[in-house]
Protein backbone atom coordinates (compact mmCIF):
# COMPACT_ATOMS: atom_id res chain seq x y z
CA UNK A 1 0.00 0.00 0.00
CA UNK A 2 1.56 3.29 -1.12
CA UNK A 3 1.84 5.94 1.57
CA UNK A 4 2.16 9.66 0.98
CA UNK A 5 3.50 12.05 3.60
CA UNK A 6 2.43 15.56 4.58
CA UNK A 7 4.01 17.77 7.25
CA UNK A 8 1.74 20.59 8.40
CA UNK A 9 3.49 21.33 11.70
CA UNK A 10 4.73 24.69 10.40
CA UNK A 11 1.33 25.73 9.05
CA UNK A 12 -1.53 27.47 10.76
CA UNK A 13 -5.26 27.69 10.19
CA UNK A 14 -6.68 27.43 7.57
CA UNK A 15 -3.73 26.00 5.61
CA UNK A 16 -3.47 22.96 7.91
CA UNK A 17 -6.94 21.84 6.79
CA UNK A 18 -6.48 23.08 3.24
CA UNK A 19 -3.25 21.13 2.67
CA UNK A 20 -4.68 17.99 4.29
CA UNK A 21 -7.83 18.14 2.18
CA UNK A 22 -5.96 18.75 -1.09
CA UNK A 23 -3.52 15.90 -0.39
CA UNK A 24 -6.32 13.52 0.58
CA UNK A 25 -7.99 14.27 -2.74
CA UNK A 26 -4.92 12.93 -4.56
CA UNK A 27 -5.17 9.49 -2.92
CA UNK A 28 -6.10 6.52 -5.04
CA UNK A 29 -8.02 3.53 -3.69
CA UNK A 30 -5.99 1.72 -1.06
CA UNK A 31 -3.47 4.55 -0.69
CA UNK A 32 -2.69 6.18 2.64
CA UNK A 33 -1.60 9.62 3.73
CA UNK A 34 0.61 10.07 6.77
CA UNK A 35 0.12 13.53 8.27
CA UNK A 36 2.46 15.09 10.81
CA UNK A 37 0.66 17.88 12.65
CA UNK A 38 0.95 20.03 15.74
CA UNK A 39 -1.77 21.65 17.87
CA UNK A 40 -5.22 20.79 19.15
CA UNK A 41 -7.26 22.24 16.32
CA UNK A 42 -5.80 20.23 13.44
CA UNK A 43 -5.67 17.16 15.70
CA UNK A 44 -9.40 17.46 16.27
CA UNK A 45 -10.55 18.66 12.87
CA UNK A 46 -8.31 16.95 10.29
CA UNK A 47 -9.46 13.42 11.20
CA UNK A 48 -13.05 14.55 11.65
CA UNK A 49 -13.31 16.14 8.21
CA UNK A 50 -11.46 13.17 6.66
CA UNK A 51 -14.04 10.77 8.11
CA UNK A 52 -16.84 13.05 6.88
CA UNK A 53 -15.34 12.87 3.39
CA UNK A 54 -15.38 9.07 3.47
CA UNK A 55 -11.73 8.37 4.38
CA UNK A 56 -10.63 5.98 7.12
CA UNK A 57 -8.41 7.10 10.01
CA UNK A 58 -6.10 4.14 10.62
CA UNK A 59 -4.06 5.54 13.48
CA UNK A 60 -3.28 8.60 15.56
CA UNK A 61 0.08 8.50 17.34
CA UNK A 62 1.35 10.97 19.94
CA UNK A 63 4.98 11.68 19.12
CA UNK A 64 5.64 13.06 22.61
CA UNK A 65 6.93 16.39 21.38
CA UNK A 66 3.58 18.10 20.90
CA UNK A 67 3.14 16.65 17.44
CA UNK A 68 0.94 13.77 16.30
CA UNK A 69 1.12 11.45 13.31
CA UNK A 70 -2.12 10.49 11.62
CA UNK A 71 -2.50 7.80 9.01
CA UNK A 72 -5.56 8.23 6.82
CA UNK A 73 -6.57 5.85 4.04
CA UNK A 74 -8.88 5.87 1.12
CA UNK A 75 -10.92 2.71 1.44
CA UNK B 1 -20.24 14.36 3.73
CA UNK B 2 -22.91 16.39 5.48
CA UNK B 3 -24.72 18.11 2.61
CA UNK B 4 -26.26 20.77 4.84
CA UNK B 5 -22.97 22.47 5.69
CA UNK B 6 -22.93 25.68 3.72
CA UNK B 7 -21.23 29.06 4.07
CA UNK B 8 -22.01 32.03 1.85
CA UNK B 9 -20.01 35.23 1.94
CA UNK B 10 -20.93 38.61 0.53
CA UNK B 11 -17.59 40.16 -0.42
CA UNK B 12 -18.48 43.85 -0.60
CA UNK B 13 -15.12 45.25 0.43
CA UNK B 14 -12.19 45.44 -1.93
CA UNK B 15 -9.83 45.93 0.99
CA UNK B 16 -6.77 43.74 1.31
CA UNK B 17 -7.26 42.75 4.95
CA UNK B 18 -10.97 42.07 4.51
CA UNK B 19 -10.17 39.93 1.46
CA UNK B 20 -7.78 37.93 3.67
CA UNK B 21 -10.65 37.45 6.15
CA UNK B 22 -13.01 36.37 3.37
CA UNK B 23 -10.64 33.86 1.80
CA UNK B 24 -9.52 32.52 5.19
CA UNK B 25 -13.14 31.74 6.02
CA UNK B 26 -13.81 30.42 2.52
CA UNK B 27 -10.81 28.10 2.24
CA UNK B 28 -11.05 26.94 5.85
CA UNK B 29 -14.72 26.09 5.49
CA UNK B 30 -14.23 24.38 2.13
CA UNK B 31 -11.40 22.33 3.62
CA UNK B 32 -13.75 20.94 6.28
CA UNK B 33 -16.38 20.04 3.71
CA UNK B 34 -18.60 23.10 3.62
CA UNK B 35 -20.11 24.18 0.35
CA UNK B 36 -18.80 27.74 0.05
CA UNK B 37 -20.22 30.51 -2.10
CA UNK B 38 -18.85 34.04 -2.43
CA UNK B 39 -20.98 36.80 -3.91
CA UNK B 40 -18.65 39.60 -4.98
CA UNK B 41 -20.31 42.99 -5.12
CA UNK B 42 -19.15 46.60 -5.48
CA UNK B 43 -15.46 46.96 -4.54
CA UNK B 44 -15.26 43.22 -3.96
CA UNK B 45 -15.33 42.80 -7.74
CA UNK B 46 -11.79 44.23 -7.87
CA UNK B 47 -10.58 40.95 -6.37
CA UNK B 48 -11.89 39.05 -9.39
CA UNK B 49 -10.45 41.27 -12.11
CA UNK B 50 -8.33 39.46 -14.68
CA UNK B 51 -6.05 42.49 -14.94
CA UNK B 52 -4.00 42.31 -11.75
CA UNK B 53 -3.21 46.02 -11.46
CA UNK B 54 -4.85 49.23 -12.64
CA UNK B 55 -6.84 49.01 -15.85
CA UNK B 56 -9.43 51.05 -17.68
CA UNK B 57 -12.20 48.48 -17.87
CA UNK B 58 -15.75 49.71 -18.28
CA UNK B 59 -17.78 51.72 -20.71
CA UNK B 60 -17.68 55.51 -20.43
CA UNK B 61 -15.14 57.87 -18.93
CA UNK B 62 -16.54 57.76 -15.39
CA UNK B 63 -16.62 53.93 -15.20
CA UNK B 64 -13.09 53.76 -16.62
CA UNK B 65 -11.92 56.32 -14.03
CA UNK B 66 -13.51 54.36 -11.16
CA UNK B 67 -11.98 51.09 -12.36
CA UNK B 68 -8.59 52.68 -12.85
CA UNK B 69 -8.59 54.25 -9.38
CA UNK B 70 -9.95 51.10 -7.71
CA UNK B 71 -7.38 48.87 -9.44
CA UNK B 72 -7.21 45.08 -9.45
CA UNK B 73 -6.30 42.29 -7.01
CA UNK B 74 -2.73 43.53 -6.64
CA UNK B 75 -3.84 47.06 -5.74
CA UNK B 76 -6.14 46.23 -2.84
CA UNK B 77 -5.59 48.75 -0.04
CA UNK B 78 -5.50 48.04 3.71
CA UNK B 79 -8.54 49.19 5.69
CA UNK B 80 -6.21 51.02 8.09
CA UNK B 81 -2.56 52.08 7.93
CA UNK B 82 -2.39 51.66 4.16
CA UNK B 83 0.85 53.71 4.06
CA UNK B 84 0.23 54.90 0.48
CA UNK B 85 -0.15 51.32 -0.73
CA UNK B 86 3.00 49.92 0.90
CA UNK B 87 1.21 48.20 3.79
CA UNK B 88 -0.26 45.21 1.85
CA UNK B 89 3.24 44.24 0.67
CA UNK B 90 4.61 44.66 4.20
CA UNK B 91 1.76 42.55 5.59
CA UNK B 92 2.41 39.85 2.97
CA UNK B 93 6.08 39.71 3.98
CA UNK B 94 5.10 39.48 7.64
CA UNK B 95 2.55 36.71 7.11
CA UNK B 96 5.06 34.71 5.05
CA UNK B 97 7.67 35.14 7.79
CA UNK B 98 5.19 33.86 10.39
CA UNK B 99 4.19 30.81 8.26
CA UNK B 100 0.70 32.18 7.78
CA UNK B 101 -0.96 31.98 4.37
CA UNK B 102 -0.81 35.06 2.16
CA UNK B 103 -3.86 36.46 0.40
CA UNK B 104 -2.68 34.92 -2.87
CA UNK B 105 -2.28 31.48 -1.24
CA UNK B 106 -5.72 31.69 0.37
CA UNK B 107 -7.24 32.76 -2.95
CA UNK B 108 -5.56 29.88 -4.79
CA UNK B 109 -6.62 27.44 -2.04
CA UNK B 110 -10.22 28.63 -2.34
CA UNK B 111 -10.14 28.00 -6.08
CA UNK B 112 -8.51 24.58 -5.65
CA UNK B 113 -11.15 23.56 -3.10
CA UNK B 114 -14.00 24.47 -5.42
CA UNK B 115 -15.32 27.59 -3.72
CA UNK B 116 -18.05 29.06 -5.94
CA UNK B 117 -17.42 32.63 -7.10
CA UNK B 118 -20.38 34.75 -8.21
CA UNK B 119 -20.29 38.31 -9.53
CA UNK B 120 -23.03 40.83 -8.74
CA UNK B 121 -24.91 41.87 -11.86
CA UNK B 122 -25.96 45.28 -10.51
CA UNK B 123 -22.42 46.31 -9.49
CA UNK B 124 -21.09 45.15 -12.84
CA UNK B 125 -23.64 47.37 -14.57
CA UNK B 126 -22.66 50.40 -12.49
CA UNK B 127 -18.94 49.89 -13.06
CA UNK B 128 -19.39 48.86 -16.70
CA UNK B 129 -17.69 45.51 -16.10
CA UNK B 130 -18.24 42.40 -18.22
CA UNK B 131 -17.80 38.74 -17.33
CA UNK B 132 -14.76 38.75 -19.61
CA UNK B 133 -13.06 41.29 -17.28
CA UNK B 134 -12.91 38.62 -14.57
CA UNK B 135 -10.93 35.46 -13.98
CA UNK B 136 -12.46 32.33 -15.56
CA UNK B 137 -13.29 30.81 -12.16
CA UNK B 138 -16.27 33.17 -11.84
CA UNK B 139 -19.12 30.72 -12.07
CA UNK B 140 -21.95 33.09 -12.90
CA UNK B 141 -23.26 36.64 -12.85
CA UNK B 142 -26.20 36.75 -10.48
CA UNK B 143 -28.62 39.05 -8.66
CA UNK B 144 -30.05 39.06 -5.14
CA UNK B 145 -32.81 36.44 -5.64
CA UNK B 146 -30.36 33.91 -7.08
CA UNK B 147 -27.89 34.57 -4.25
CA UNK B 148 -30.67 34.03 -1.70
CA UNK B 149 -31.50 30.71 -3.38
CA UNK B 150 -27.86 29.65 -3.37
CA UNK B 151 -27.22 30.66 0.24
CA UNK B 152 -30.49 29.29 1.60
CA UNK B 153 -30.09 26.84 4.47
CA UNK B 154 -26.56 27.91 5.43
CA UNK B 155 -24.66 30.66 7.19
CA UNK B 156 -24.18 34.02 5.45
CA UNK B 157 -21.57 36.64 6.30
CA UNK B 158 -21.14 40.15 4.93
CA UNK B 159 -17.51 41.24 4.62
Amino acid sequence: MATKFLDITADSCPMTFVKAKLQLETLGDGQSLEILLKGEEPLENVPRSAIESGYRVDSIADNGDGSHTLVISKS
Amino acid sequence: MAESKKLSLIAFSGDFDKAIAAFTMASGAAAVNYQVNIFFTFWGLNILKKKKRRGTQGNGALAKAFNYLAGGPENLPMTRLNLLGAAPRMMTRLTRKRNVATLKELFEASKALGVNFYACEMSMNILGLKLDDFIPEVKDVIGVPKFLDISSGGETLFI
